[in-house]
């Protein structure tokens, strides 16, 4: 799948999907890298070392800053897809370091698929069993 | 993205490394964006002040700066901090939290950056113009200041703000240009709005629902600024609505197009619905008012209610300095303390420590604070209006 660079990089993990926005401040805790937002579809799941895809962030603009400190504490996720990447996130990736990649499908990657997120070339591939 | 000459300058590390990193990161985001250039801004706001929400990642990165002594350029203001920064030791603030905040507020104010720490900063003399280019970023701030004010701005996040601060500028896009403020959902209110705590769950009910779009209000009939606040903010908590027009009421609502949207109709079940569901407390330990930051009105209107009345439990108002400078000179600070409450200046509920403060259920009337308690702040929340609230701490 082709889509648009936010954040410049090359990386290659297991997916983890939420088809619910996600919310970094409040939504993610900063030292663990684990989603503490009640009833969220993740609450309780790491998002450490893993592709996290979710169609759009929302809440708080604090946000940037919360990947930025999920990246400086060594929990963050390797890469971020996205349907839309609004600015709250591209900024934290952008700062962070984090290769993201926006406008994908979102619908057709799974819970585990071994994904490869290649940002600079602006390209999502799901390398399934 | 067209760059004139003296911004190709600070690009090219002319003018610094500290406004070529910053201008790098605004010139990046304006490409993805798809802006044709840059503006220069009138104010900018800037969020990620509390040590809680930023920790020590953030904390060492705004030390970095300004230990560049590199100043802003326009009028910039602070979000609300983690603690009262004058009284926090009275009012029981950890004394480690507190020296981290502090550290936090020495980098901010070497960079010339004004610390008057508040969410609601047009209240407190940061207010733009209608049509001012401005690049705020308390989320609750850009949506009173996009949808009641009728400035420009996008959801900045909190180093986006600052790198905008120290360039006095932002990349011209999303809500900077006309065509794209119109709304693309209508929301039919179909129910009688009478408290803050109504308009903050019908905010919360339309976040959730809406996500990122811009909606377009009718069937509201009056509303007054601490009603859109509360509405405000609401929805740019449970979703990431920047910007909303009321029929009637908001200054753009006439002269965007509003013909032919999906219509959403709201009235009294779903509203029930929503109080429901955001009640996950019986008994408030503390209610806490003032999110976002209460005005001299609101101060007023609780100061009336608990006036010669000695609370069991405790009541906080978390508002702005200048506010409580002014409910101080009112005598409104001292009828609230007689009865058993709190005037917290510069801080709020969300971003300052209270779940080490003794406190596990909170009453609010707020939809964007019941949004972020019982995550952020491991709080059950008790959702209710003014009256029952005041009536539960007596």
């Amino acid at each position: 799948m082709n889509g648009r660079m936010i954040s410049p990089g090359k990386c290659r993990g297991n997916a983890i999907v939420s088809k619910e926005p996600i919310g970094f401040y409040g939504g993610v805790d900063i030292k663990t890298g684990v989603i503490i937002e009640k009833n969220h579809p993740l609450e309780g799941k790491s998002i450490k070392d893993k592709i996290l895809v979710f169609p759009c962030g929302k809440g708080s603009t604090v946000g940037s800053y919360v990947i930025y400190g999920l990246k400086k504490n060594n929990v963050s996720p390797l890469g971020i897809i996205n349907e839309e990447t609004e600015t709250i996130v591209a900024t934290g990736v952008i700062l962070a370091g984090i290769p993201c990649i926006d406008k994908i499908d979102i619908s057709k990657i799974e819970n585990g698929d071994k994904i490869l997120l290649d940002s600079d070339n602006g390209i999502v591939e799901i390398e399934r069993k | 993205m067209y760059l004139t000459k003296d911004e190709e300058k600070i690009l090219n590390g002319e003018m610094g490394e500290v406004q070529e990193r910053l201008f790098r990161l605004l010139v990046r985001l304006g490409d993805i964006y798809g802006a044709d250039k840059m503006i220069p801004i009138g104010s900018v706001q800037v969020a990620g002040v509390s040590y809680k929400s930023i920790g020590d990642p953030g904390t060492e990165f705004l030390e970095d700066i300004s230990s560049k002594e590199t100043k802003v350029k326009v009028l910039t203001y602070l979000n609300p901090a983690g603690m009262d920064l004058e009284d926090w030791d009275k009012l029981g603030f950890p004394k480690d939290f507190a020296k981290n905040q502090l550290r936090i507020i020495n980098a901010f104010k070497r960079m010339g950056i004004v610390i008057t720490t508040t969410c609601t900063p047009y209240l407190a003399g940061n207010l733009p113009r209608f049509r001012e280019h401005i690049a705020w970023s308390e989320s609750s701030a850009v949506s009173f200041s996009n949808s009641v004010i009728g400035a420009r701005t996008n959801r900045e996040g909190g180093p986006s703000a600052l790198a905008a601060a120290i360039c006095g500028l932002t990349p011209n896009y999303g809500l900077h240009l006309w065509e794209k403020r119109q709304p693309n959902v209508r929301i039919k209110v179909n129910t009688n709005l009478v408290y803050n705590s109504d308009f903050g769950a019908l905010g919360y009910l339309v976040g959730k629902t809406v996500k990122n779009k811009i909606p377009f209000f009718t069937g509201i009939k009056n509303a007054d600024t601490d009603q859109l606040k509360s509405l405000g903010a609401a929805m740019a908590a449970s979703g990431a609505v920047a910007l909303y027009h009321i029929e009637g009421l908001t200054p753009e609502a006439d002269l965007t197009n509003d013909k032919g949207l999906e219509t959403i109709e709201i009235g009294k079940k779903e509203m029930n619905n929503i109080y429901d569901k955001l009640n996950s407390g019986e008994e408030p330990d503390v209610v806490i008012f003032g999110c976002p930051h209460a005005s001299l009105r609101e101060i007023s209107s609780i100061c009336r209610k608990v006036e010669g009345k000695k609370l069991k439990k405790p009541i906080w108002i978390c508002t702005s300095r200048l506010m409580k400078e002014a409910s101080d000179r009112m005598g409104y600070t001292n009828i609230i303390e007689k009865a058993g409450g709190h005037i917290v200046a510069d801080t709020c509920m969300v971003v300052s420590p209270i779940e080490n403060m003794g406190f596990n259920v909170t009453g609010v009337n707020s939809g964007k604070a019941a949004n972020y308690l019982p995550g952020f702040c491991k709080q059950k929340v008790v959702f209710a209006n003014i009256d029952k609230l005041v009536e539960a701490t007596l």
